[in-house]
């Protein structure tokens, strides 16, 4: 690096030829950026635009009519309620646990690293996948049926290497010192862990299970098989009952019901993409409050 | 005492329990996979999944289409989203000012917490059709526009992992460089860049990774026929990928039968295919750590 | 190079021994030997000094005491420490309880992300204490007794963080009072303080050596100087000289201790 730079002074490659290449460099760099971030802006504003007007409070309480051309997508709604609180129930106490012993109790052995490759695995796998495991699994082996159970499971277990990464993130961002005071007060690992890691890791831990449980509530692909039913005329009783999806909902009539009117198209983008937009609001709030209020 | 001492060992062994369920699910995962997709072995001939028709009410079982399928729309996904999710992480960590760092990081979260069925949904409704007219070309349902809403999903996991990576990067290497003479341009690319290198080679390995497993999107933009991908020409035509194929037909197909276990048997494919390219982005993560605890000690 | 080792059991027959470090040795994971072979008596009630340069092994022996080496990656152990008749380091010994009875103030002030009052507190609640009128008057003594009450009475609720430096450690030290130990380590306590912060914290160590006894590894050998009852110089993890009072700084036996006291080296 120290001989090309000065080589090109010694060559008489002049500042200002330099500096003329760094502002087209910042230039096309910038225009890039550009090009990556418009396009968000211009389909949220485009899906409200045409979606906010089909937005009514029928549309969001009703049940639908006409093969879902009219009338609302109530249980699509809840739907996706209840499939996001299974998934929150399961995944929440698995993941902050696994964080916990990665973070505060695993020794650095070969169980450790295979935990670690196991979440990178876990991660990566594609969501189709995992919806033929949950088919396979609590559909079909289990008998769970296409449920409401099978559905927040398979959601649950993709669900977990997002927040077991950022819990464990957020834990270890935590001063070491604290612990080392704990301990020579007297307390107990445990002590040290619930009354001073945890509360101080909270809002990153909150934050992590946010942005894992809107991923979770935006996925078609899992719930494909495992929960997912298209026109049910009635609301979802129990966990083993199927359940409409706000995903699936899209999916389906944006690409499967012809003469779907547009409108209700866009108003269920509306409702998901609100539904999404705001767990990230929510998130992001979190964070810089808990940015602002850190007491280290 | 001995009360907190028997709660704090169960608490313990609790937590060690949940430390291990990764392990516990990947592995089920696997076996189920397995247990519905092991019999394709035997029930379809090797000559039969490597050959470049796929139609199962026909028996024919070739997966070339859908793998050339799932390569072609990945590939060009890469080629859009690498360089300009590099530039845009550039941009955010090196160049940008404060306050535009603070709008353009939450948005590009945005962009990747958006499901993938909305953006398939954009792409049916407008990107498809534009493309068609604009192109001229019979229909706009192909694996350019699948390719490019991928590239669209995989950008922001990109520019999140190399901005993290670039951040890393020690303020000290900049200032030596800058000392020099350097311009902050040939800082970037010089230094900054280079030194972030493993970071950013693991960020563009997520995001190819994310793009080889997306469902929905493609299922919707990109045409649906399983036709192997012979040239470039075919990127303006429909094809299929891997992903698509389980998604579409998985509800039609009878429990238990051929196409049924082929199906999963494509998804035992799909499950190695993440398997090593995320080990791949681990082992580059873990080698690099290894290297700078050996410099720093 | 040999040692040779002058006065390591002198102690004055007045003062009762609180605590004996027999023929202690500890090695870490990584190969680096902390302690050869250390014997040294601690008499209670009194401000005992361990200095040295960096290294010496001064912050192992504390960390032994009170058994926060277990957080460390410790392989080798030999010896022992007696502290009232019981070894710390045997695998019977109810290692909370004597970290409530061993009380340890670190280099820089580390408060709990609570309030003044909590951070006090905290270790009454570790031990499962609720009793309020008890907490109130625990706070008060300890506050007092790190002469930090007058500064803080009207700030208890505040974050702690909100403290100044100096008034940090001085709250890190009434919270170590505030389980009543027997003994106080203090490993480089006034290290990142102001001189008039140091002054309050060493005079406050000059009236509690009344009821605790002190071991104290000072930043300084000024400070060494200023407040040792009994001082033990530390070279390469072995106990090379000990003697009561100042004479060690005035009068040292041992070239190596006079060259490090005089400056030579350090």
């Amino acid at each position: 690096m120290q001989t090309t730079i000065q080589t090109e002074k010694q060559r008489g490659i002049s500042s200002a030829r330099r500096k003329l290449v760094q502002r087209l460099g910042f230039a096309g760099i910038s225009l890039a950026a550009l090009l990556t971030v418009a396009p968000i802006v211009l389909i949220v504003i485009h899906i409200y635009s045409n979606g906010l007007p089909a937005i009514s409070w029928e549309f969001i309480s009703a049940m639908p009519r006409e093969g879902m051309r009219a009338g609302g997508i109530l249980p699509a709604i809840i739907g996706t309620f209840w499939l996001t609180l299974g998934t929150a129930v399961v995944a929440v106490p698995l993941g902050v646990g696994a964080a916990i012993y990665l973070a505060e109790y695993a020794p650095d052995n070969r169980w450790t690293r295979t935990i670690r490759i196991a979440i990178i695995n876990l991660a990566g796998i594609p969501s189709v996948v995992y919806g033929l495991f949950g088919l396979g699994l609590f559909v079909l082996f289990l008998r769970f049926g296409t449920s409401l159970l099978a559905g927040s499971l398979t959601l649950a277990i993709m669900t977990l290497p997002i927040i077991i990464s950022t819990a464990e993130e957020a834990l270890r961002a935590v001063p070491n010192s604290f612990r080392v005071v704990s301990i020579s007060l007297g307390g107990t690992q445990w002590q040290t862990i619930r009354k001073v890691i945890l509360p101080q890791a909270l809002p990153g831990i909150l934050t992590g299970v946010i942005l894992g449980l809107e991923r979770a509530a935006g996925e078609t692909a899992p719930i494909l098989f495992t929960v997912a039913a298209f026109f049910l005329p009635r609301l979802p009783n129990s966990i083993f009952d199927a359940s409409m999806a706000l995903p699936y909902h899209l999916f389906v009539i944006s690409t499967q019901v012809p003469s779907m009117p547009i409108r209700i198209q866009y108003g269920t983008a509306v409702v998901l993409l609100t539904f999404v937009l705001g767990m990230n609001a929510i998130a992001t709030v979190i964070r810089s409050r808990a940015r602002a209020h850190r007491q280290w | 005492m001995r009360a907190r001492n028997i709660g704090e060992l169960m608490i313990t062994a609790l937590i060690r329990t949940t430390g291990y369920s990764a392990i516990v699910f990947v592995t089920m995962i696997f076996i189920f996979l397995l247990r519905e997709g092991a019999p394709a072995l035997t029930e379809v001939k090797l000559a039969n999944f490597m050959q470049l028709r796929w139609y199962p009410i026909e028996d024919y079982f070739g997966l070339l289409p859908l793998i050339g399928g799932s390569l072609l729309v990945t590939f060009g996904a890469a080629l859009f989203a690498v360089p300009l999710g590099i530039a845009s992480a550039v941009f955010i960590a090196e160049i940008a000012p404060r306050w535009a760092r603070e709008i353009l990081k939450p948005l590009v979260e945005v962009l990747g917490g958006l499901p993938s069925v909305m953006l398939g949904f954009i792409g049916i409704l407008i990107i498809a059709p534009a493309i068609r007219t604009l192109l001229n070309i019979p229909t706009g349902l192909t694996a350019f526009t699948g390719a490019l809403l991928l590239g669209g999903m995989a950008i922001p996991t990109i520019v999140s992992v190399a901005e993290d990576a670039l951040d890393a990067v020690p303020k000290t290497y900049r200032d030596a460089a800058l000392a020099m003479g350097a311009t902050r341009w040939q800082t970037i690319w010089r230094v900054t860049l280079p030194a972030a290198r493993s970071g950013v080679l693991t960020a563009v390995m997520l995001g190819v990774g994310r793009a080889i497993g997306e469902t929905m999107t493609v299922m919707m933009v990109t045409g649906n026929a399983p036709v192997f991908p012979t040239g470039l020409s075919n990127l303006f035509k429909p094809v299929r990928t891997m992903t698509a194929t389980i998604a579409a037909e998985m509800g039609e197909v009878a429990n238990g039968s051929v196409h049924y276990h082929v199906l999963f048997y494509i998804g035992i494919v799909l499950f190695l295919i993440s398997l090593i390219v995320n080990l791949a982005a681990a082992s580059v993560v873990f080698r690099q750590r290894k290297r700078a605890e050996r410099i720093l000690s | 190079m040999v040692i040779r080792r002058t006065g390591t059991q002198a102690a004055s027959p007045e003062q009762a021994i609180k605590i004996k470090i027999e023929d202690l040795s500890v090695s870490y994971s990584d190969g680096t030997e902390s302690l050869r072979g250390v014997d040294l008596l601690i008499p209670e009630k009194a401000v005992t000094v361990l200095f040295g340069p960096a290294g010496g092994g001064k912050s192992t022996l504390l960390r032994m005491i009170n058994r926060l080496n277990d957080l460390a990656d410790v392989t080798e152990v030999h010896g022992h420490v007696w502290l009232d008749g019981q070894d710390v380091l045997s695998p019977e010994t109810d290692v909370i309880a004597l970290r409530r009875r061993v009380g340890m103030v670190f280099a820089r002030p580390v408060v709990l992300p609570m309030s003044v009052r909590r951070n006090l507190t905290y270790g009454l609640e570790l031990s499962g204490e609720h009793d309020a009128e008890f907490l109130r008057g625990a706070v008060e003594r300890s506050l007092r007794a790190a002469a930090l009450w007058e500064e803080v009475q009207d700030r208890l609720d505040e974050p702690a963080s909100s403290l100044s430096g100096g008034q940090q450690q001085r709250l890190c030290l009434a919270r170590s009072l505030v389980l009543e130990p027997d003994v106080i380590l203090l490993d480089e306590p006034t290290s990142g303080l102001d001189p008039i912060s140091t002054g309050k914290v060493e005079t406050s160590l000059a009236l509690l050596k009344q009821d605790y006894t002190i071991v104290l590894v000072p930043h300084s050998i000024q400070q060494a100087a200023r407040t040792a009852d009994f001082a033990a110089f530390f070279l390469g993890g072995e106990l090379v000289e000990y003697a009561p009072g100042r004479q060690i700084f005035t009068n040292p036996q041992h070239e190596r201790t006079e060259d490090y006291v005089e400056g030579r080296f350090g």
